[in-house]
């Protein structure tokens, strides 16, 4: 009775383990830390890179010696570009294997599906990617950029700087591009702008027929007027998009395309020659020359076995956000999700282009904005860069959300709060 | 650093007093070195100011960012990448002088509002060039930007100029800047017939530009002219619809002409035929990989030679799916559904695990980069290429099927397998080859997509479902169906697009065809006869 007994507690074990593996014998010595990014599917392309990263980025702190005093293990799965199955595998991460934190999501569909999750659970997700805003949850820190950090400066740098008067936006048909280009719409109407000098398009994910929406921006931009297109087209329809606009003869002397969603690692699949000129907005460039981002790009070439592979700003999204749940851990010296969401508000930590990032109590950061103009080897060259800007969650520029503010700091904590009727709630999470 | 903004702030002012203008150019280059995108703007202009042509191959370095100065003393050289180092040319004699670290010198930055300030110098230095086409693109950046101050050097240009298309491109800078200057009426109705001959958007925009300026009695010219323009361009535009229907129809062709032969003569729902598409875009980037690290010179040759590879690569791997799964789900649709599915993942992740997930740069060989005008359509090289070519893959296609042995013995079985097999045929090999042959061409589709689309593991998944409305539009087992269901979806596509979007025109082709196919469920071009009912 009692061996049988035994054995079935064996075979339980051994069973629990196949999922949990590692997990099973290291449970004391290491803190773990949840990796959720699309390693197969349509996403596998933009997020791989990122798995890559913060294996390296683990790699490297548990050299330093870890984190309270134990080592980092991260527990990677693969969602598979398949939005629910992103929550059930954040369920996983969290219930299964007992991660302290989860750094993972690319495109806003999955982290709005992961984000009843992590609020159910009580956890912490670090979300890398630029984003369009309008949300901020009390278990998300946003450390990609929000719309005023990327997008808004964008536009400031094409009217101030190239005088351009007429404007189109071209994004792919989902959420980001649409709410991004409301905001534009809105801010470019605010600053004088006529309706009829906006044109918007979109058009469907992975478009590749990109020939009549070249020769309607040709013609949209031979009106007399200097025209610039600011666009929203999402990773993989990029390609042939900038392949007609090169075949077409667009320049970035005449029509200057600036993108968001474009980066090193978007234009490695393509031959920049006749590219050169057109625009992209990020918080950071490979190119940035400074101390902190020699090192991380030695790194990677270390870790990846290969100084061809690029490094682009959602990889400096993550690297800031490790840093700082480091930080806020060893600070708070537990991984207690309530403790370390006190103690990371106000961490500091440096960023890759030589200055500080600092998680503010909306949950996003401060970056500078960084405006590049692509080159014939594929890299950016800075042409502009501001100040260090504070991430505003809910964009300002936008009726319903002009009012809100989000602070979770205590006695507020509260994700949403509206200062004209002085009330938490209203519109959103 | 105060003392450099003072001398350069009275080098501005001298230089902006043209009797004090200084006519040595070499001090304004110099000035780069420390200057930043608005100053630079400024001294771009004194340059150009000084008229000296020598100017020109420093001003082209500029643009192109090979202008760097010496962190040392503030010396701007042209230079150019010899290894680890640079290799140092002056700016103004072009004898080099020397080379030196990248750490030692300092890139002085471009943007678009200096490459545009650095093309109008260009313009005007270079308007009386002895290199016609230097003098034409200078001809054409003034007719692009007009300007009053261009007027004089225009003429004096257009007096000495011999060269036809030059001298036309120039007689219609003229016009444009004429026409806000201060000339006689009689000479800007000229100008004004002349701008409408030219015809095109931009004529308009100049034409509608100069409206409120001109003297009252030329408006009535004015509108005529735009008018004449308008409906000229309205029917360029029809022409330009056409020719996008086309090609987007050929680019259906391509990715769907395989599958006419598997799914439409064989009858096998391969699902994973957009991976055929696929290897054959990661054979082309495999062969462009080799050519530039061995033999750089035949870049311009490298889609030619990848066709035979990508058509042998991808056959091969029909042949072993055919082999391997497929012959024992013969007339099992579901199950072949699911075991080529399943594949074309297996195929799907197999890439992205030997080449990574990233897109892959596959270049356009010259002949295939860039567009030329036709009338007021343009029309671009690697788009015509790609209709030429399917249509010629096609027409081998049809020869092959129609009068080769092998052809008559694929057509044999698919109408009637047991009949062949007793006149000595051998059945299985035919499928076998059938199907390679289809997965080949996929290959070879593979190898023309390669330069329009990206090349990543998920090529294949956006050909799979537009391939399979083809083939069904134009009637399964028809060739013939195959090329006039393309064409005419991709001409249908087009035309909707303009007024629909890209998003809701894709809807509505959908809606079309499913609207067309419950009335016609054979498709356009319907096969008759026994075979079918069997």
């Amino acid at each position: 009775m009692k061996i049988s007994a035994k054995l079935g507690g064996v075979l339980l074990a051994a069973a629990l383990s196949t999922t949990a593996f590692h997990g099973a014998f290291a449970q004391e010595d290491t803190i773990k830390i949840g990796v959720l990014h699309s390693l197969s599917g349509t996403m596998a392309i933009s997020e791989t890179t990122l798995k890559d990263a913060m294996l390296m980025l683990v790699e490297e702190q548990n050299k330093k010696g870890g984190v309270l005093g134990k080592q980092i293990e991260a527990v990677v799965v693969d969602p598979a570009s398949d939005w629910p199955l992103f929550a059930e595998k954040a369920r996983q991460l969290i219930s299964q294997d007992k991660v302290a934190a989860v750094f993972g999501c690319w495109t806003s569909s999955s982290r709005k599906s992961v984000l009843p999750v992590f609020e159910e659970l009580n956890s912490i997700l670090f979300y890398p990617v630029q984003y369009e805003g309008e949300e901020s949850s009390r278990n998300i820190f946003y450390t990609g950029a929000a719309p005023n950090q990327q997008a808004i400066p964008a536009v400031d740098y094409l009217m101030n700087t190239e005088g351009v008067e007429r404007w189109v936006l071209a994004g792919t048909d989902y959420v980001y591009p649409q709410t991004t280009n409301k905001i534009l719409k809105a801010y470019l109407m605010s600053k004088g702008v006529a309706e009829d000098d906006i044109m918007i398009n979109y058009t469907p994910f992975g478009h590749s027929d990109w020939q009549t929406i070249v020769t309607d921006i040709k013609n949209f931009g031979s009106a007399g007027k200097k025209t610039a297109v600011v666009s929203t087209i999402n990773g993989d329809a990029n390609v042939p998009f900038y392949k007609e606009l090169a075949n077409q003869g667009v320049k970035a002397e005449d029509i200057p395309v600036v993108a968001f969603s474009v980066g090193e690692e978007e234009l490695a699949g393509l031959d920049t020659a006749p590219l050169v000129g057109h625009l992209a907005a990020w918080n950071y460039f490979q190119s940035v020359d400074s101390e902190a981002n020699a090192e991380f790009i030695e790194q990677w070439h270390a870790f990846t076995g290969s100084d061809k592979r690029v490094t682009n700003d959602p990889m400096e999204a993550a690297y800031i956000g490790f840093n700082a749940w480091v930080k806020a851990v060893e600070a708070a010296g537990t991984t207690d999700t309530d403790a370390v969401l006190d103690t990371i508000i106000g961490v500091t930590v440096p960023n890759l282009s030589g200055g500080y990032a600092t998680v503010m109590p909306n949950h996003h950061i401060t970056k500078p904005v960084l405006i590049g103009e692509i080159q014939a080897d594929g890299q950016f060259e800075v042409v502009q860069e501001t100040p260090a800007v504070v991430g505003d969650e809910w964009s300002d520029y936008l009726p319903d959300s002009k009012d809100l503010i989000a602070d979770w700091r205590k006695p507020m904590e509260c994700g949403n709060f509206n200062v004209a009727t002085g009330k938490c709630g209203g519109k959103g999470s | 650093m105060l003392i450099r903004f003072v001398t350069l702030f009275f080098l501005i002012i001298s230089a902006a007093a043209p009797s004090l203008a200084q006519s040595d150019p070499k001090p304004f280059i110099d000035q780069l070195a420390d200057a930043n995108f608005k100053q630079a703007e400024e001294i771009i202009g004194q340059i150009a100011a000084t008229g000296d042509a020598r100017v020109v191959p420093a001003l082209e370095a500029f643009a192109e960012g090979d202008l760097y100065a010496r962190k040392a003393d503030d010396v701007v050289f042209i230079t150019k990448t010899s290894g680890s180092k640079l290799a140092l040319v002056d700016p103004l004699t072009g004898e080099s002088a020397g080379e030196a670290a990248k750490g030692a010198m300092t890139k002085i930055k471009v943007n678009n509002n200096l490459r545009r300030a650095i093309r109008d110098a260009l313009g005007a230095l270079t308007l009386m060039s002895p290199d016609r086409n230097a003098r034409l693109q200078a001809a054409n950046t003034m007719l692009a930007a007009p300007s009053e101050d261009n007027l004089e050097l225009i003429e004096t240009a257009l007096a000495k100029e011999t060269d036809g298309e030059v001298r036309a491109r120039m007689e219609e800078a003229r016009a444009v800047s004429l026409l806000t200057s201060g000339r006689s009426i009689e000479e800007k109705r000229e100008a004004i017939e002349r701008i409408r001959n030219y015809g095109g958007r931009d004529a308009i925009g100049v034409l509608r530009g100069a409206y409120g300026s001109v003297d009252a009695s030329l408006q009535p010219d004015i509108d005529k002219a735009i008018g004449a323009i308008e409906s000229e361009i309205a029917l360029w535009d029809m022409a330009q619809n056409v020719w996008y229907g086309l090609s987007l129809g050929s680019v259906l062709l391509l990715a769907a002409i395989g599958l006419a032969i598997t799914f439409g003569v064989m009858g096998i729902i391969n699902m994973a035929h957009g991976e055929m598409v696929m290897l054959g875009a990661y054979s082309t980037f495999v062969v462009q990989d080799l050519i530039r690290s061995s033999a750089p010179q035949l870049f311009d040759w490298s889609l030619a030679i990848a066709l035979p590879v990508a058509f042998l690569v991808t056959a091969a791997v029909g042949l072993a799916i055919e082999r391997g799964v497929i012959r024992f789900l013969y007339g099992r649709p579901l199950e072949t559904l699911l075991a080529t599915w399943g594949i074309s993942l297996i195929l799907q992740q197999a890439i992205r695990s030997i080449f990574g997930p990233t897109n892959q740069e596959v270049g356009n060989p010259s002949w295939m980069s860039g567009s030329f005008a036709l009338g007021g359509m343009n029309v671009t090289w690697n788009r015509m290429w790609i209709i030429i070519f399917s249509l010629s893959i096609f027409f081998a296609l049809l020869v092959l099927m129609k009068k080769s042995s092998f052809g008559l013995q694929m057509r044999a079985v698919t109408q009637n397998r047991r009949m062949a097999s007793s006149m000595g045929i051998r059945t299985p090999w035919v499928d076998a080859f059938t199907f390679a042959l289809g997965s080949g061409i996929a290959g070879i589709a593979g190898v023309a997509l390669s330069q329009i689309d990206n090349v990543s593991p998920n090529l294949g998944q956006s050909y799979i479902i537009d391939s399979f409305m083809v083939v069904v539009f134009g009637g399964v087992g028809n060739l013939w169906g195959t090329l006039v269901g393309a064409m005419s979806l991709g001409v249908l596509n087009k035309f909707l697009e303009p007024w629909a979007g890209a998003v809701l025109g894709k809807i509505l082709v959908l809606v079309l065809i499913i609207l067309f196919i419950q009335k016609r469920p054979r498709g356009l071009f319907a096969l008759k006869g026994r075979a079918v009912e069997a």
